[in-house]
C-alpha cells in the first residue's frame, strides 16, 4: 500500500478513536449510549418462532420418512453391537487396528478397549459407536456428494464455502429445537445435526483433493480413452484418495464430538449422557472415567482412520483382515448369549477414586483459589466492567476518586501520544486500549462498536463483510441479546489472551528445543482428538461451577494451536534470514524478537484465527457450567424449547466467528498449509 | 529413422489456438487470412494470448517430427491441440481421413483409445497401480479381460526392459523408471499416432542420453508415426527427421536438422543453433553427394553417424569418403572442413564474448 494511503487510514482510526473518547465521556451523562437502548429491542423470537415452528411441522411427514430411514440401520447396528460378546468386538477392532496401523496400534486397542470394559462401561460405548457408525457413512456420503458437485461447478464454490463455514460455526444447540419439530424426540434428531456439523471437512477435502489431482494424470487417463464417468472413478478419485480419507478422519472425530454433545437431549445410554449425569451429581469419579472412555475412543477412530489415509506397506494383507474377521465372527456366535460382561467392579473402583479426588482438590484448593482469583480479578473484571467498575473499595481496594480517574486519563494519554509519536498506528492502538481497559468490553459504547467494527470490515472485507458484521451487530441489538453478546466477545477475548500467552510461549521453547517438541506433540495431538465436552471435567472438578470454569475450559481446548502455528512459523522462517542475522551478531533473544517472530507473522495470525475459532465453537459447550453470554442464551432457549431464540443466538455467534475469521483471514493469506 | 515413407499421417493446416475471454468472436470470419501476425498482435493488445498462431505442417508416416521451442513458444500448446486435450480456434487436422478437430464424444474416445498413445512430462502415472497395472490401465478403460490386457502389458514392460519391477508402484521407481512406464503405456494399445511431450525433460540430465538412445531403439523396432516436444536443440538434432522450430506460436522454420543448423532463416534461429557442436549434429549423408567418377576407397562410413567418424581419416589425409548403402553416395573431405570453420568460429565467437 503507498504511503499516503497509510496516512489516510491513520487519519480515519484517529478520528474514531476520538469519536469512541466522546462517547465514553458522553456515556457518564446518557446511559442510552452504554448498553444497546431497550427501546428499540424487537421481539424477533416471537416472530421467528410463529414463521418456523408451521414451517417445521408442516415438513413433518418428511421428518418421519427420514427418521425412519436412519433409525432402521441404527438399531441394527445398535443391536449388533449389543449382541457381539465383548472379546469378539474387541478381537475385530484389533484386527482392523493391526491392518491399518501396525502392531503398536494394535497392542493400544486392545489396552483401550479392555480398560473400557474393565471399568464397566462397555454397553454404553457401544451405544455411542453405534451413533457414529451411522452419522459417519451418512456425512462422508453428503461430504463426497457435495464436494464432487462443487468440483464440476466451480461457480458454486463461493456460496458452498460460506455455506460450510456457517454449518460448522452455528452452535448445534441453537437448531436442536427445529430439528426436534421436525423428526419428533429420538436418536435422529441428534443424528442429523452431527451430520450437519460433520459434514463440511468432507466436502472441502473433496474439493481439495480433486483439485490436487496432477493434470497429467487427467490428460493421461483422457489419452488412454477415458469416458467421463471412467476419468472420475479410475483416474481421479483414486488419485485424490489419500485426500478423501483425511476427510473420513476428520469427519469422524467431528461426529464423534458432536454425538458425545447431543446426548444432553439424552435418551441414548451412551457415554455423553453418562458424564453428563455423573457431572450433574458432581460424582467426579465417574465422570473422569466416563471421559476417558471417550478420550480412548476418539484417539483409536482417530488413529485408525488416520492410518487408513496412509499409504504404503502394511503389516497384513487384506485377505488376512478379512479372515481375521470371520474368525472374529465365529467366536461371537460360539460365545453369544454368555453374560461375559464384568460386574459392578469397575464401577465401585471409580467410586473409590472419587473419595480421593475429592481428597484431592480439598487439599489443593488454596493453590487453585490463588490462581483463580488472580485471573479473576487481574483479567477478567477490568475486562469485563472496567477500570471504572472495578476499582471500587470490594475489588480493588480503593475508590474512583476525580483525582484516579485524571491520572488514569493523563496517564493513558501520555503513553498513547508517546508511542505514536513513533508509530501513528501503536498510538492509537494504545489509545483504544485504554479506553477499552476504562470500560470493559461489554461498557464500550454501542454506537462505538458499530463504528469500528464497521471501518474494520469495510476496510478488509468490502461491503459482504460489512453487511454481515452489521446485519450481525443489528441482530443482537434489536433482539435484546447486545449485552451476552459483548460477555460472548469479551469472554473469546480473554481465552485467546491466555491461550496466546502460554500457547505462544510453549510454541516458542518447542520451536527452540526439539526435545521439548517431541515431548508436546502427542500431548497436543490428544488434546486436539478429545471431543470438546470432555475438557469440561477438569474444569469443572477444580473450579466448581461459574464463569472462570468456562474460561478454563475453553483455554484447555484452545491452548493447541497457537502452539502448533508458533512452532510451525518459527521452524520455517526463512533458513538464509536466520542465517543473515546469526552473522550480524543477533542474541538468541533478539533472533526471536526481530527475525524470527516477524518472518513467522502469517502463521501466527493463522494461529490467532484458530485459536479465536476454537474458543467460540467451545462457548456453547462452555456455557453448559456457567456463564452469562450467548451460549448460554442458547441452552435457555433449548430448555424453553424456544426455537426462535435459539436460532437467533445461534446466528449471532456465527456472525461473530466468519467476521473475525474473515477479518483475520484477509491478513494472512487463505490458502495456507496447516501444519501438522 | 529416416525411412520415412512418403504416405502423409497428419495434416495440419492454419491452427489456431488462443486463449482468452472470447477467443471465438476473432475466428468467425476468414478475414484473418490476410495477415496471421497483424490478427496475433491484435489479439495480444486485445487481452488475449495466441499460443498458436496459423501452424501448418505434415507429419509422414513413420518420421519422428520434432516440435521445439523455448517455454512460452506454444509447443506443449500445439501437441495438447493436436491430442485434442485442448480445442482449437480454427485450422483442419486431417488423419486418417477425418478431422480431427471436428469429431468429438465417442468418435474421439474411440481414436484415442486405439490409435493415439501420449508421454507425458510429469509421467502421469496413477499413483496407486502398480507398473503392470499402469500399463494396463489404457486397456482396461476399454474392457479388455484382465488376462488378455496383463500379458500384453508385460510384453510391453519386457519392451522397455521393466519386465522385473511389474508389481512396483509408480513412488517406488526411479524418475527413469516411471517414464519407462509411461511408455511402455502410451505403447500398450498398438497406436499409430505417438505423442511425446518433453518425455525426458524432468529426467536427470545423465541420463537422458540413455533414455534417447533406448527411445531410438523403440522406434526402429516399432515404426511409429511420432510427434516429439522438446525445448532441447541437442535432443532436437539428435532424433529428429523433420524439426518444426516455435517461438511466440509461430513455426518459425520447418526442415531436416541440417537444414535448420546450415542454413537458418534468421538471427534468431541462428543464435538458438549457435551452441550446438555441429560436427556431432550434422551427418554423413546430410553432406553426401553422388559420387564422382572412381568411387573412393578405404572403409565406409555409415549414412546416419556424425560426421565427427570421419575426423581421424581426414586428419591422416584422407579426401574421399565411401557412404554406407547402394547410392553410391560420397563424402568430400571440403564439405566436412567447411562445417568444421563454422564450428571453430561459434567457437571463437562465444570466447570473444566470455572475455
Amino acid at each position: 500500500m503507498t504511503a499516503p494511503r497509510v496516512r489516510a487510514w491513520h487519519r480515519v482510526w484517529g478520528g474514531m478513536l476520538a469519536l469512541s473518547v466522546l462517547l465514553v465521556a458522553l456515556a457518564q451523562q446518557f446511559p442510552q449510549l452504554g448498553g444497546f437502548p431497550t427501546g428499540l429491542v424487537l421481539n424477533l423470537s416471537d416472530w421467528l418462532n410463529a414463521a418456523v415452528t408451521p414451517a417445521f411441522e408442516a415438513a413433518r411427514p418428511l421428518g418421519v420418512l427420514l427418521s425412519a430411514l436412519a433409525e432402521t440401520p441404527l438399531a441394527a447396528i445398535r443391536s449388533a453391537l449389543a449382541w457381539a460378546p465383548w472379546p469378539a468386538a474387541i478381537l475385530a477392532v484389533v484386527l482392523i487396528a493391526l491392518y491399518s496401523g501396525g502392531w503398536r496400534l494394535a497392542l493400544f486397542a486392545a489396552a483401550a478397549l479392555g480398560t473400557v470394559v474393565a471399568m464397566g462401561y462397555w454397553p454404553k460405548a457401544m451405544n455411542t459407536l453405534a451413533l457414529v457408525l451411522v452419522s459417519v457413512p451418512a456425512a462422508v456420503g453428503i461430504g463426497f456428494a457435495l464436494g464432487a458437485l462443487a468440483y464440476r461447478f466451480p461457480r458454486t464454490q463461493p456460496a458452498l464455502i460460506v455455506m460450510l463455514d456457517v454449518m460448522q460455526t452455528w452452535p448445534a444447540f441453537g437448531y436442536l429445537i427445529p430439528l426436534l419439530i421436525l423428526f419428533g424426540f429420538g436418536p435422529t434428531a441428534g443424528l442429523a445435526a452431527s451430520v450437519i456439523f460433520s459434514v463440511p471437512p468432507m466436502v472441502r477435502n473433496t474439493l481439495v483433493g480433486l483439485r490436487e489431482v496432477p493434470p497429467a494424470i487427467v490428460e493421461s487417463a483422457l489419452m488412454a480413452g477415458a469416458r467421463p464417468g471412467q476419468l472420475f472413478w479410475q483416474a481421479m478419485v483414486p488419485s485424490a484418495l489419500p485426500q478423501l480419507l483425511v476427510g473420513v478422519n476428520q469427519t469422524t472425530m467431528a461426529s464423534l464430538s458432536m454425538v458425545i454433545i447431543i446426548a444432553i437431549i439424552g435418551g441414548f445410554n451412551d457415554i455423553g449422557w453418562e458424564v453428563l449425569s455423573a457431572m450433574r451429581a458432581a460424582e467426579l469419579g465417574r465422570s473422569l472415567g466416563a471421559g476417558l472412555v471417550i478420550v480412548l475412543i476418539a484417539v483409536l477412530l482417530d488413529r485408525i482412520t488416520r492410518g487408513f489415509a496412509r499409504r504404503g506397506p502394511r503389516v497384513m494383507q487384506a485377505r488376512w483382515l478379512l479372515a481375521g474377521l470371520v474368525l472374529a465372527l465365529v467366536v461371537a456366535l460360539v460365545l453369544s448369549g454368555q453374560d461375559l460382561l464384568p460386574g459392578e467392579q469397575g464401577q465401585r473402583w471409580l467410586r473409590r477414586i472419587d473419595g480421593w479426588l475429592l481428597d484431592f482438590v480439598a487439599w489443593s484448593a488454596p493453590f487453585f483459589a490463588v490462581l483463580r482469583n488472580a485471573i479473576t480479578y487481574g483479567v477478567m473484571l477490568p475486562m469485563r466492567i472496567g477500570f471504572s467498575g472495578s476499582a471500587s473499595p470490594m475489588v480493588w481496594g480503593f475508590a474512583l476518586t476525580p483525582e484516579i480517574t485524571a491520572a488514569y486519563v493523563l496517564v493513558s494519554a501520555a503513553i498513547a501520544l508517546l508511542l505514536g509519536w513513533r508509530s501513528p498506528q501503536r498510538g492509537i492502538i494504545a489509545g483504544f486500549a485504554a479506553l477499552l481497559f476504562w470500560t470493559g468490553l461489554p461498557g464500550f459504547p454501542w454506537p462505538g462498536v458499530f463504528l469500528v467494527v464497521g471501518v474494520a470490515t469495510w476496510r478488509k472485507g468490502g461491503t459482504g463483510l460489512f453487511a454481515l458484521a452489521m446485519g450481525g451487530l443489528a441482530l443482537a441489538g434489536l433482539s435484546g441479546l447486545w449485552v451476552p453478546m459483548m460477555q460472548s466477545v469479551y469472554l473469546c477475548a480473554v481465552a485467546v489472551l491466555i491461550c496466546f500467552a502460554i500457547g505462544g510461549a510453549l510454541g516458542v521453547i518447542a520451536a527452540e528445543s526439539d526435545r521439548f517438541s517431541a515431548f508436546l506433540r502427542p500431548i497436543s495431538d490428544t488434546l486436539q482428538t478429545m471431543p470438546q465436552f470432555v475438557f469440561l471435567i477438569p474444569a469443572l472438578m477444580l473450579f466448581k461451577v461459574g464463569e472462570f470454569t468456562a474460561l478454563i475450559a475453553i483455554v484447555l481446548y484452545a491452548v493447541v494451536p497457537p502452539i502448533r502455528y508458533v512452532e510451525h512459523g518459527l521452524r520455517n522462517a526463512r533458513a538464509d534470514l536466520v542465517e543473515a542475522g546469526v552473522q550480524m551478531g543477533a542474541t538468541t533473544w533478539q533472533m526471536l524478537w526481530q527475525v524470527k517472530l516477524p518472518l513467522a507473522r502469517s502463521s501466527v495470525l493463522l494461529g490467532l484465527n484458530q485459536t479465536i475459532m476454537a474458543a467460540l465453537s467451545m462457548l456453547v459447550i462452555a456455557a453448559l457450567v456457567g456463564t452469562r453470554e450467548l451460549g448460554q442464551q442458547v441452552y435457555v432457549a433449548l430448555s424453553r424449547a424456544d426455537a426462535g431464540a435459539g436460532l437467533i443466538s445461534g446466528a449471532i455467534i456465527t456472525c461473530v466467528a466468519l467476521v473475525s475469521d474473515r477479518l483475520l483471514r484477509s491478513r494472512s493469506s487463505i490458502h495456507r498449509k496447516v501444519p501438522e | 529413422m529416416a525411412q520415412a515413407s512418403s504416405r502423409i499421417m497428419l495434416s495440419c493446416k492454419h491452427l489456431w489456438k488462443v486463449f482468452g475471454p472470447r477467443p471465438a468472436y476473432y475466428f468467425d470470419t476468414a478475414g484473418y487470412r490476410i495477415d496471421p501476425e497483424a490478427l496475433a498482435a491484435r489479439l495480444r493488445g486485445e487481452g488475449h494470448i495466441p499460443a498458436v498462431v496459423d501452424a501448418s505442417f505434415d507429419v509422414k508416416q513413420g518420421e519422428i517430427f520434432v516440435i521445439m521451442g523455448l517455454s512460452g513458444s506454444g509447443k506443449s500448446t500445439l501437441v495438447r491441440c493436436l491430442s485434442r486435450l485442448l480445442d482449437i480456434e480454427y485450422g483442419t487436422m486431417e488423419f486418417d481421413g477425418q478431422d480431427l478437430a471436428r469429431i468429438s464424444g465417442r468418435d474421439l474416445i474411440e481414436i484415442r483409445r486405439r490409435k493415439m498413445g501420449m508421454v507425458f512430462q510429469s509421467f502421469g502415472l496413477m499413483p496407486h497401480l502398480t507398473a503392470l497395472e499402469n500399463v494396463a490401465f489404457p486397456l482396461k478403460l476399454q474392457g479388455v479381460a484382465r488376462s488378455e490386457r496383463e500379458a500384453r502389458a508385460r510384453e510391453m514392460l519386457e519392451l522397455v526392459e521393466l519386465g522385473s519391477r511389474l508389481d512396483a508402484l509408480p513412488s517406488q521407481l526411479s524418475g527413469g523408471q516411471q517414464q519407462r512406464v509411461g511408455i511402455a503405456r502410451s505403447l500398450a494399445p498398438d497406436p499409430d499416432l505417438w505423442f511425446l511431450d518433453e518425455p525426458f525433460s524432468a529426467l536427470d540430465p545423465l541420463i537422458h542420453r540413455q533414455m534417447q538412445d533406448e527411445f531410438l531403439r523403440l522406434q526402429n523396432q516399432l515404426k511409429k508415426t511420432i510427434v516429439f516436444i522438446t525445448h532441447d536443440i541437442m535432443e532436437a538434432c539428435r532424433l529428429a527427421d523433420r524439426i518444426a522450430l516455435m517461438r511466440g506460436g509461430r513455426i518459425i522454420q520447418l526442415g531436416t536438422p541440417a537444414e535448420i543448423l546450415l542454413s537458418p532463416v534468421d538471427d534468431y534461429v541462428a543464435d538458438f543453433t549457435a551452441e550446438v557442436a555441429l560436427s556431432r549434429a550434422i551427418r554423413v549423408r546430410d553432406l553426401a553427394r553422388p559420387a564422382q567418377g572412381e568411387p573412393p576407397e578405404g572403409p565406409p562410413v555409415p549414412a546416419a553417424a556424425p560426421i565427427e567418424v570421419v575426423l581421424p581419416a581426414l586428419a591422416a589425409g584422407q579426401r574421399r569418403f565411401r557412404v554406407e548403402g547402394d547410392g553410391g553416395l560420397e563424402l568430400e573431405a571440403g564439405a566436412v572442413l567447411e562445417v568444421l570453420q563454422r564450428d571453430a568460429r561459434h567457437g571463437f565467437r562465444a570466447d570473444g564474448a566470455s572475455a
